[in-house]
């Protein structure tokens, strides 16, 4: 059995796994989280996807010990970190606004942390200078040190945030809508540096995000919540092309909802049946079944194998057509994409469809 | 192509309205200072030193100055603290308190300055207590200080409650984060923050304490060399017809008046300038 | 359980790492204070503002009423009480409307056109408040003193008195009250902007009546908000007034003065019960003000100053 004087400094900065263990959390009454469990392994990226009020932050920050868990608790490692306060967790936080010390320089904001520990740990000034430097460098800062936080843009203060969240050696990098306040433009080339940035430091991370592209473009994996529950945790790939519940079918990407008749586990459109893709079972009784538009294959006439549809719109959109296909017999009008050139498909056509790896979920 | 001195506009009445300011400002403001000025001018330098250094004068205007200056003094903790109670906490009776804040405004300082003496003159409330003990409150400087401190408090709370309401939480939360204590994080976050307020704030209550009639009168006792304010100096110069006297304090005070404003005006540009919008 | 042997990961101060499993209080929120420490800050900030501004206030309405009813009475009643008090009723309803018009024209000019020099014109509306109002009450003095003002000769040849009458006590009531209004119409107005004004200009309203009927009730709360100020500080006045009155009983003294003139003549419960008016009247004044603010706190001016 180890002591539990070890020295920090040989573990700070120890890439961290993360176990998140039935958190909940109630503001007055309301429930922001119902029982959360997650894992995280070491030096993993992960975002935490949502739509706002899907209780993302709220988990956030409980990691960070920003906030207290209604119940539950959080291992850093092996540790229970519930009953650690803040300031003993040790994590680095980046703001949404960057929450940066204005009356503070670069190099000063950066310094913060390290010049807050006790003396016993606190490098003398030389060594907060030279770390200072090195984290300028590592965010491509080198000598914005003296400037003042209202003298960078947008983009730099957000570097500056992550230099100073670095600074303190943290064992797990959280993020909060680390691009929320750029352009477009700044948040993609950030979001390729961040990646970068991770794949050298190595720091178990977690980032907030309501837009599923820089969360299926970034993360390792993907956490989508919503109404304070996970709905699916995957890769990018897992969570875009098998989505576990019609929410993530919703949230991320497009998709077109049929309703079926689930008989003996097979799903039916009026009395023709469906393949049911893989693995996901819905119930026998009324159902919807979702898919994506690129997954809805149209082939022209009505004969044939696949489902009796009219094409009821057509758009041109870039070097393709967008169509709305309504299926006979069921009340559903089914986006697909087609080729610009090719099918000659005109409104009021008749065409054959077929549906590949949709999902059926009970209706209600 | 001329820089214009007002921008077209279709809204009527420009002239009307900015006419009868000047004019109205003219004649209440500027007009009488000028007349103050005019008179001064007359004296000429040398001679408003030689009587502001005579020596009851001079006294005069140090109490004035010393009092005025550890009435603001006290008033930056005190202020600080009841902005920070009344920004941050919630309490039965919060909203009461906050409204009593602006008493000082509202009381006529005539009123203040009988009611203060009642309490700390030797047979008063307090005095009677500090009198067994042996202290002198009233009819002495700690009197005129203590009468300062109530006009003056509200300056410092007023000025600093709103922006410690406007400092952002976030801030505060990263402190913490890079392990800052919670003393630390508001010594050294949210302090430097409020400095400009906590200045400015300063400035006003210390440029209202010089100035300050009623409320001290009555509680100074006003015995020359040791509890005679600056302002009282005047009014007794003008009851002996000594208006060249009276002109001369008079100058200083106004010529310290202007000091104070644009003190407050190169703290509020320096403050723009130092935590511009982040 | 592993946990309860696991290295010390988190900080050197680990020691405090307790079994996971036992329930304690969550720490408190970064961003707050300890029980303790909240309630030592407001205990403390309760009780000194209670000893350095709640009593005096208790002072004097007890004082006022140590002679009882009766006594109270007696005190307010009395001829030259009831001049002082007409007197102080006067010079408000003289000097707060001039200074309601003056502070719309100004509030006016300054925010709904640009102009060079406004932000002077702004500092210039300032100044009276940085001004002693000993200084204030001087200065009318060198200016309109008959024997030895800049203007004496005239107002001696022509029999006009102003100094040691009733046109000094209001001049110099306008002088002390002079922002009141202006400065808190002005933010606001600035905030409004003049596209309401455009407006009703461009459906064809006139210029007065689009200030009437649109500009003013924009305003009206900041502007009862800015009277309320105004009119109390000229009622309380005592400094300047007390400059260029004269105190001449029964027709330059205002309530503020008699409270002085009757404590020198140690008739200290018949000036408390002068002042316990004057102190109602502030009570009144802050009651209103606090009141405005709670219910119409978006229609007064946001970061606005006292």
């Amino acid at each position: 059995m180890r002591t539990n004087s070890q020295p920090a400094a040989a573990t700070e900065g120890f890439p961290m796994e993360l176990d998140i263990r039935n958190i909940a959390k109630d503001f007055g009454g309301t429930a922001a989280l119902h029982g959360v469990d997650l894992h995280v392994a070491s030096g993993e990226l992960v975002a935490l996807l949502g739509p706002s009020g899907s209780g993302k932050t709220t988990l956030l920050r409980i990691i960070a010990g920003l906030e207290f868990p209604t119940r539950g608790q959080v291992f850093f490692g092996e540790i229970d970190a519930s009953e650690k306060t803040v300031q003993e967790r040790n994590v680095g936080f980046v703001f949404q606004h960057y929450a940066l010390f204005k009356h503070m320089t670069v190099a000063d904001n950066i310094a913060y942390g390290l010049r807050a520990r006790p003396k016993a740990r606190r490098p003398d000034e030389a060594e907060i200078a030279r770390r200072v430097e090195t984290l300028l460098d590592l965010v491509q800062l080198g000598g914005y040190g003296k400037r003042y936080p209202s003298q960078l843009s947008g983009g730099q203060r957000q570097r500056v945030a992550l230099a100073r969240a670095l600074a303190i050696e943290p064992q797990v990098l959280l993020l909060d809508e680390p691009f929320g306040a750029l352009d477009a433009k700044v948040r993609k080339e950030l979001r390729r540096w961040l990646r970068e940035l991770h794949d050298r430091t190595g720091h178990t991370t977690l980032f907030v995000t309501h837009d599923q592209e820089e969360a299926l473009d970034l993360a390792d994996r993907v956490v989508v919540m919503s109404n304070g529950q996970i709905e699916q945790v995957g890769t990018p790939e897992d969570i875009y092309d098998a989505p576990a519940s019609p929410f993530v079918f919703d949230f991320i990407g497009e998709a077109s909802r049929i309703p079926v008749t689930v008989k003996g586990g097979v799903p039916f459109i009026g009395d023709r049946a469906v393949s049911a893709g893989s693995g996901r079972r819905a119930p026998d009784g009324p159902a919807t079944l979702y898919v994506r538009p690129e997954n809805v294959l149209v082939r022209a006439g009505a004969a044939g194998e696949g489902i009796p549809a009219t094409v009821a719109t057509v758009h041109r959109s870039g070097s393709s057509r967008r169509l709305g296909v309504r299926i006979e017999g069921v009340d559903a009008v089914v986006e697909a994409i087609a080729p610009a050139e090719g099918l000659p498909l005109q409104v009021g056509a008749s065409v054959a469809v077929g549906l590949r790896a949709p999902g059926v979920f009970a209706t209600g | 192509m001329a820089i214009r001195f007002v921008q077209p506009s279709v809204i009527p009445g420009f002239r009307l309205a900015l006419g009868f300011t000047l004019a109205y400002l003219a004649l209440i403001v500027l007009l009488p200072l000028g007349a103050l000025v005019f008179r001064a001018s007359e004296l000429g330098l040398s001679e408003i030193v030689s009587l502001a250094l005579d020596e009851r004068t001079f006294k005069a205007l140090e109490i004035s100055f010393v009092t005025a200056f550890l009435a603001a003094l006290f008033n930056v903790p005190f202020g600080l603290l009841v902005a920070w109670v009344l920004v941050r906490y919630d309490f039965p009776g919060r909203r009461l308190l906050d409204a009593m804040i602006d008493l000082p405004f509202a009381l006529p300082t005539a009123v203040a300055g009988i009611a203060l003496t009642a309490l700390y003159a030797p047979n008063g409330w307090i005095g009677s207590y500090a009198a067994m003990l042996g202290l002198k409150i009233a009819f002495t400087p700690v009197g005129i200080w203590i009468a300062l401190v109530f006009v003056s408090l509200p300056f410092i709370v007023r000025t600093v409650q709103p922006v410690l309401a406007e400092v952002d939480r976030e801030v505060e939360e990263a402190a913490a984060t890079l392990g800052a204590s919670r003393l630390k994080a508001v010594w050294s976050v949210i302090l430097p923050v409020l400095t400009p307020a906590i200045l400015t704030g300063f400035a006003l209550a210390f440029a209202r304490s010089v100035g300050e009639y009623g409320s001290v009168i009555f509680i100074a006792g006003n015995i020359p060399y040791v509890s005679e304010i600056a302002p009282l100096l005047i009014v007794i110069k003008l009851e002996e017809y000594d208006y060249a006297g009276a002109t001369a304090i008079a100058t200083i005070m106004l010529a310290i008046s202007f000091v104070m404003l644009l003190v407050i005006n190169l703290i509020q540009g320096w403050a723009r300038r130092r935590f511009g919008r982040v | 359980m592993s946990d309860v042997s696991a290295p010390a990961r988190l900080m050197s101060d680990a020691e405090t790492d307790t079994p996971a499993r036992r329930l304690r209080k969550p720490p408190r929120l970064p961003t707050e204070e300890s029980p303790l420490v909240r309630v030592s800050l407001i205990g403390l900030a309760v009780v000194l503002l209670l000893a350095f501004l709640l009593l005096p206030l208790v002072a004097v309405f007890t004082e006022a009423f140590r002679q009882g009813i009766d006594g109270f009475v007696e005190a307010v009643n009395d001829p030259d009480g009831i001049a002082a008090i007409k007197l102080t009723l006067l010079v408000a309803a003289i000097s707060v409307p001039a200074n309601l018009v003056f502070g719309v024209a100004a509030a006016w000019a300054i925010a709904k056109y640009e102009f060079r020099g406004k932000a002077f014109l702004i500092t210039l509306i300032d100044l009276p408040f940085s001004v002693s109002p000993v200084v204030a009450g001087l200065v009318y003095v060198i200016l309109y003193s008959t024997s030895h003002g800049v203007f004496g000769g005239y107002l001696q040849s022509h029999g006009l008195q102003i100094i040691f009458a009733v046109p000094g006590i209001v001049l110099a009531t306008i002088f002390v009250t002079f922002p009141f209004i202006a400065r808190e119409l002005i933010p606001l107005m600035e905030e409004q902007g003049t596209t309401d004004e455009e407006a009703a200009l461009s459906l064809g309203a006139t210029g007065l009546r689009t200030f009437l009927t649109v500009t003013l009730p924009n305003v009206k709360w900041a502007l009862l908000y800015g009277v309320l100020l105004c009119n109390a500080r000229a009622m309380g006045e005592f400094g300047a007034v007390s400059v260029v009155s004269g105190h001449i009983r029964g027709l330059t003294n205002t309530m503020p003065l008699h409270v002085e003139i009757l404590y020198n003549e140690y008739q200290f419960a018949a000036s408390f019960a002068v002042a316990s008016l004057l102190a109602a009247l502030a009570l009144v004044t802050l009651g209103l003000k606090s009141l405005l603010e709670l219910r119409y706190a978006d229609e007064l001016a946001a970061g606005r100053r006292h």
